[in-house]
């Protein structure tokens, strides 16, 4: 039928359903996330940003104090003083005591000559003229040096002060422990996969980070990307991980504290809630997806339903209308057809008549117009039958109400037809419900219907087969369907079955009105008659009745 | 021997007469016409029948049922069997109630008319009438 429309029906609800439940979600679900994700990142970045800051303060508060501590000795004490080395090494004792971090500490002269020397390794009389950092300190009067292995070719760094004494001029020179300034660079670091180093203006590594090349290698961020005054940010990549990256120049000296962090580490909180957040939707839109396919399932099978349901009414309908009005066709065709047969029958009588008198009982033809007579007389009768079976149902416009006991009923009727079935071999069986109610009708009417099937059953069977009577109580009302085993009836014939005159019985076996009056016996009593059949499996003849109460005596 | 004497009434010429006809060779004297009017007009004439064949169903003003009414009050005493067809069948249950003594459907067969109007003869009463049904009946039983 339309099977195809009601499918795109269904699709169309289904996905329109979708679309104004999914977007909302979906929108909802990403704003949401990309709402939450900018926070958090914003929360990390800051958190590694204040680590930065602080740190480097921290460092520069370091080589502020390393520097002040060695400037002060050098210019509270006397070159005299100083130069004796165990001068120098009570200094050595007491600023370690003190503030630590100083491994050594050396007296060197305007001309780079090492004159005295405290500390673990073998420098005395060392000369450091050709260093670079010495002609630093020697302009600028405060050196801080960059990480390098010098002439012990360990990695370190160190703080020379110059000293202008009346003539002299000589330098404080202190090698600070890597170590200890390293831990405090590593105390920047975040969680376990964090990391923090100095790196200096050229992008050399200062401090040992926790990963990559090490000290004195080239430093895996560009140092050139961070701004000059405040602390700033990039997220980069190395070696596949995906990296936050904090930066901050120190004060004091011209290093970067910089600071990593692996995003993905850091940001699994919000991975996490990425996770249950997707799961979530995901159970949603399972859920959607599955109430809305069963709800639009159902509603288009209520649909269908109902439109097949109209479309059987209409059905219906129309054969009660075309009924209707062939009845009434047919009625007035067979009224007009009554006086002229008044007539025949008359003549055919005056016929007779005068074919008695003596001198035509001579007549050579007299038993030829004898049998013609006749014969004219047995078809009107004929017709005259037609007409009275025709109209007959009619003459009782009221049907009688009684008890009828449909079972009895039924069992009256096949006594009557049994031995018409045997002689043709054919069994009639009865499968008949013990609880059938007894309902208000015209027995008659009733006796009737069941004998015009049953009387078809048996004929459309021919010869060998069985017609089967059955009642049932239906909610509704009470259902007799009697069903035969013969040929069945093709689809294109069964809306005419219930027509008047509509017969497939040979001239003069059937006169094609049983149906018809079976059709308006039932329909009078306000129930329903129908054909179902099948080619080569037979037929089943269906009367629904109404429960009327039979009328109380 | 004087027979019953019948009265047809019918618009249908052929069947009328034909009828008439058929009554008259069973020694039935028939008188025909074709409308209430007529019928009528024979009784107000002072014309007696001992029985009325009134169609239902006849063109015009009068029918069946407004002529029985009329010759019922001209003629209480006629007898009337109404001829009707299917579609009158009712108006001719409502002519019984009216004072018709029988109806008949048509298409009739003549045995079914004798038959009745035997019965109607019988139940007059008189000798005469008694003896016409005897007649009547004694031609059914012959054939």
């Amino acid at each position: 039928m339309h099977a195809h429309l009601y499918t795109r029906l269904r699709w169309k609800i289904i996905l329109l359903t979708m679309l104004v439940t999914f977007t909302p979600l979906f929108l909802l679900g990403i704003i949401m996330y990309r709402q939450f994700a900018g926070l958090y990142t914003e929360k990390v970045r800051e958190q590694i940003q204040v680590r930065a800051t602080a740190q480097a303060e921290a460092l520069d508060l370091f080589l502020k104090e390393r520097t002040a501590i060695l400037g002060t000795i050098a210019e509270t004490h006397a070159f005299q003083t100083i130069v004796v080395e165990e001068n120098l090494a009570r200094k050595l004792a007491v600023i370690n005591l003190w503030a630590g971090a100083f491994v050594d500490l050396g007296v060197i002269d305007a001309t780079g000559q090492q004159l005295a020397y405290v500390g673990p390794y073998d420098l005395r009389g060392r000369n450091y003229g050709e260093q670079p950092w010495f002609a630093e300190v020697m302009s600028k009067g405060v050196y801080i040096s960059d990480v390098y292995p010098g002439f012990r070719k360990v990695p370190h760094f160190i703080i020379a002060i110059r000293r202008h004494e009346s003539q002299r001029t000589w330098i404080l020179r202190a090698t600070i422990d890597s170590e200890i300034f390293g831990r405090i660079v590593q105390g920047a670091m975040i969680g376990k996969t964090g990391d923090a180093f100095l790196v200096n203006e050229e992008g050399v590594v200062q401090t040992r980070p926790r990963f990559g090349a090490g000290i004195l290698a080239k430093a895996p961020v560009n140092v050139a990307s961070f701004g000059k005054q405040a602390t700033s940010f990039e997220e980069m990549s190395a070696d596949a991980r995906n990296l936050l990256v904090a930066g901050t120049w120190l004060k004091n000296k011209n290093w970067l504290l910089a600071i990593t962090v692996d995003i993905d580490n850091e940001l699994a909180g919000l991975f996490a809630t990425r996770t249950i957040q997707i799961v979530i939707i995901a159970a949603g839109v399972f859920a959607i997806v599955l109430t809305t396919v069963f709800t639009t399932r159902l509603m288009v099978g209520q649909l269908l339903r109902s439109e097949t349901r109209v479309k059987e009414m209409n059905a219906q309908l129309m054969q009660s209308d075309k009924l209707a009005a062939l009845g009434k066709m047919a009625a007035g065709v067979a009224h007009e057809i009554n006086n002229p047969l008044a007539v025949i029958l008359q003549k055919t009588g005056w016929i007779q008549d005068l074919l008695d008198e003596d001198d035509l009982k001579g007549s050579a033809n007299y038993q030829e117009f004898r049998a013609s007579v006749a014969k004219i007389e047995e078809h009107v009768e004929r017709a005259r039958k037609v007409v009275h079976n025709m109209l007959g149902y009619a003459r009782r416009m009221e049907p009688r109400m009684e008890d009828v006991r449909i079972n009895e009923t039924i069992n009256q009727t096949i006594d009557i037809l049994e031995n018409y079935a045997r002689t043709n071999s054919i069994d009639i069986q009865t499968d008949l419900a013990e609880d059938m109610p007894v309902i208000g009708g015209d027995q008659a009417q009733v006796q009737q219907v069941i004998l015009n099937l049953v009387t078809n059953a048996i004929d459309a069977i021919g010869k060998e087969g069985t017609v089967t009577v059955r009642s049932r109580f239906a909610k509704d009302g009470i259902r007799v369907t009697v069903a035969d085993t013969g040929p069945g009836i093709p689809e294109n014939l069964q809306r005419m079955i219930f027509d008047p005159f509509y017969t497939t019985k040979s001239a003069g076996k059937g006169t094609g009105l049983g149906l018809w009056i079976s059709y308006n016996i039932i329909e009078k009593m306000g129930g329903e008659i129908s054909v179902k059949s099948q080619v080569g499996q037979g037929t089943e003849f269906i009367i629904h009745l109404p429960i009327v109460a039979p009328r109380m005596k | 021997m004087q027979n019953a004497n019948i009265l047809v009434v019918d618009d249908e010429g052929d069947f009328r007469e034909t009828l008439m006809n058929r009554l008259r060779r069973r020694n039935i004297a028939a008188v025909g016409c074709g409308s209430g009017e007529e019928a009528l007009r024979l009784f107000q004439e002072g014309n007696r029948f001992d029985v009325v064949v009134l169609d239902i169903k006849m063109p015009g003003g009068m029918d069946g049922i407004a002529t029985l009414r009329q010759i019922k009050a001209i003629h209480p005493g006629a007898d009337v069997i109404l001829l009707t067809g299917h579609a009158s069948l009712e108006t001719s249950l409502e002519g019984m109630q009216e004072g018709a003594c029988d109806y008949l459907l048509k298409p009739i067969k003549l045995e079914d008319l004798l038959e009745k109007l035997a019965s109607v003869l019988d139940r007059k009463g008189t000798a005469a009438h008694r003896a016409q049904s005897e007649e009547i009946r004694k031609m059914l039983a012959k054939r």
